[in-house]
C-alpha cells in the first residue's frame, strides 16, 4: 500500500502539471469572470459598487466561474481511463477526493488572484476590503472544493454531466453563498470595511467546510466502486 | 424471489385504515374543535395542513437519507428502493407544503411569497435540491451505479437540510410563526392537540403511501419479469426509470 501522502502528492502534481500543459480550465474561468464583470457593469448600469451589490456581483461571478472548473475536474480521469488506474493502484480511494479537492482549491485561488484585483479595479473605491476578504475567500474555496469535487465525481459518470453539475451544485452551495456574501457585504460598504457579524459568518463557513469535507471523505469510496 | 411483494404489503390494510381514521379525527378536530384564531380567523386553519405537510416532507427527506445509509452499508437494493420512494413522496408533500404556505402567506401577510421569511426560503432551497434528484438519478444508466450514486446524493442532501435551515435563518429576520415556540408559549392546548393529531395523520399518510408505492413497484417488476420470462426465457431487462424492486 502506497502511503496516502505520497499518493496525494502524485495525483495533485499530475493534475496541476496537466492543467499547466493543456490550460483547459483556468484561462476559461478567468476570462469568464472578467466578461461577467463587464456584463454586470452594463446590466446594473453602475461604474462603482458597494455593500450588498458589490458582494453579490463578486460572489455570483466567482461561483459561476468555479462551476466551469468543477465541470472539467474529472473529465480527463473519465476519458483517459484515470478512474481505472486509481482503482487498480494500491492506495486509499479517499486520497483521490483529497487530491482533487486540493487541485480545485489551487484553481480557485488562481482564479481569485486574477478576478478579485480586477473586480477591485473595476468597481471598488478603496482596496481596504481586500485584506479581510482573503479569509472569506479561503474558507469559501474550501467549501466549494469539497462540494464541487463530490458533485463533479458523480456527474462525470452520467450522461448529462455538464448539465448536472450546475443543477445539483447550485442548491447545495446556497448556504455557502449566504455566509460568504453576508461576510463580504459589510467589508465593501461605503466608508471603509465594516465587520458586522463577520466572525459569525466565518464560523458558518467553517462549519459548512467541515461537514462537507467529512461527507465527501466518507462517501467517496462508494463512487469509485464498480 | 417471486411473491416478495407480500413483504412490502405486510400490514398495509391496517395502516390504511388507521390513516383514514386519523384523517377523519384530525379534520373533525380542525373544523369543529380547534378555536378560531382571533387575528387571522378561518384562514389560520390551513396551519393544520401546511405545517404537518412541511414537517413530514423534511423528516421524510432525512428518513430517505437514513435508508440510503442502509443501502450503502448493506449493499441491499431494497434500501435504495425505500430511499427513492421516501424522497419521491416527500417531494410531493413538499409541493403541498409550498402551495399551502403560499396561500397562508397571501392571506395573512398579503403576499404570495415573502423573501425575508427564513423557513419559507430554506424550504424552497431544500425542495429545489431534491428536485434535482430525478434528473441526477436518470442520467446514470448502469443500475448498480445509479443506486449507489442516488444513495450518496440522498446522504449528502440529508445532511444539507439542517445546515441550510441554519444558514438561511441567520441571514434573515424572524417573522415566521415559530410552531414550537408558540407551542410552549402562546398556542392554546386545544390547538396544540389538533396540530399533533393532524401531524400524526400526515405521518401515517406518508408511511401508507410509501408502502403502497413499494408494493406497486414490486408488483410491476414481477409482472415485467414474468412477461419477459414467457416471451424470451433467460433474458431479464428492466425499466430505466425508478429502482428495481424485487
Amino acid at each position: 500500500m502506497t502511503p496516502s501522502r505520497v499518493a496525494f502528492a502524485a495525483i495533485l502534481g499530475k493534475d496541476l502539471r496537466s492543467e499547466l500543459r493543456t490550460l483547459q480550465s483556468l484561462p476559461a474561468m478567468a476570462l469568464f469572470a472578467v466578461t461577467a464583470f463587464i456584463i454586470f457593469r452594463f446590466g446594473l448600469d453602475r461604474t462603482s459598487l458597494s455593500g450588498s451589490l458589490a458582494s453579490g456581483v463578486l460572489w455570483a461571478t466567482l461561483l459561476f466561474a468555479a462551476v466551469l472548473g468543477i465541470n472539467r475536474l474529472f473529465v480527463a480521469e473519465r476519458e483517459e481511463g484515470g478512474f481505472d488506474a486509481i482503482r487498480l493502484a494500491p492506495i486509499d480511494r479517499s486520497v483521490l477526493f483529497a487530491a482533487k479537492a486540493a487541485a480545485l482549491i489551487v484553481y480557485l485561488v488562481a482564479l481569485e488572484l486574477i478576478a478579485v484585483p480586477i473586480f477591485a479595479v473595476f468597481f471598488l473605491d478603496s482596496a481596504a476590503a481586500l485584506g479581510p476578504l482573503v479569509l472569506v475567500l479561503v474558507l469559501t474555496d474550501l467549501g466549494l472544493a469539497a462540494v464541487g469535487t463530490l458533485i463533479s465525481s458523480m456527474a462525470v459518470n452520467s450522461r448529462a454531466r455538464d448539465l448536472l453539475v450546475p443543477l445539483v451544485l447550485l442548491p447545495l452551495v446556497v448556504p455557502l453563498m449566504i455566509a460568504a456574501t453576508g461576510a463580504t457585504e459589510p467589508l465593501m460598504i461605503v466608508g471603509g470595511p465594516g465587520y458586522h457579524r463577520f466572525g459569525t459568518w466565518l464560523m458558518v463557513l467553517g462549519l459548512y467546510d467541515l461537514i462537507f469535507a467529512l461527507i465527501g471523505w466518507a462517501v467517496f469510496d462508494f463512487l469509485l466502486e464498480d | 424471489m417471486y411473491g416478495n411483494s407480500q413483504m412490502y404489503g405486510k400490514g398495509l390494510r391496517p395502516l390504511s385504515i388507521a390513516t383514514v381514521l386519523a384523517f377523519a379525527v384530525s379534520l373533525s378536530l380542525i373544523f369543529f374543535y380547534a378555536p378560531l384564531e382571533t387575528d387571522q380567523g378561518f384562514i389560520q386553519k390551513i396551519f393544520y395542513l401546511h405545517v404537518p405537510l412541511a414537517i413530514t416532507a423534511l423528516v421524510g427527506f432525512v428518513v430517505g437519507a437514513i435508508f440510503a445509509v442502509a443501502h450503502l452499508r448493506t449493499d441491499n437494493r431494497k434500501w435504495d428502493a425505500y430511499s427513492y420512494v421516501a424522497i419521491h413522496i416527500s417531494v410531493i408533500f413538499a409541493v403541498g407544503g409550498l402551495i399551502t404556505g403560499s396561500i397562508w402567506a397571501k392571506a395573512s401577510w398579503g403576499h404570495w411569497w415573502v423573501w425575508n421569511e427564513p423557513t419559507l426560503v430554506s424550504f424552497l432551497i431544500v425542495f429545489l435540491l431534491y428536485c434535482t434528484y430525478y434528473p441526477f438519478r436518470y442520467a446514470i444508466e448502469d443500475r448498480d451505479r445509479q443506486a449507489r450514486y442516488a444513495s450518496v446524493f440522498a446522504v449528502t442532501a440529508g445532511a444539507f437540510v439542517p445546515l441550510n435551515f441554519m444558514a438561511v435563518r441567520m441571514a434573515q429576520s424572524l417573522v415566521h410563526p415559530r410552531v414550537f415556540a408558540t407551542a410552549e408559549g402562546g398556542m392554546p392546548g386545544s390547538m396544540l392537540l389538533t396540530f399533533l393529531v393532524s401531524l400524526t395523520a400526515f405521518a401515517l399518510l406518508w408511511t401508507t403511501l410509501l408502502k403502497f408505492e413499494l408494493v406497486a413497484k414490486s408488483a410491476a417488476g414481477q409482472v415485467r419479469r414474468l412477461r419477459l420470462a414467457l416471451d424470451a426465457p433467460g433474458t431479464a431487462s428492466s425499466s430505466r426509470i425508478a429502482p428495481e424492486v424485487h
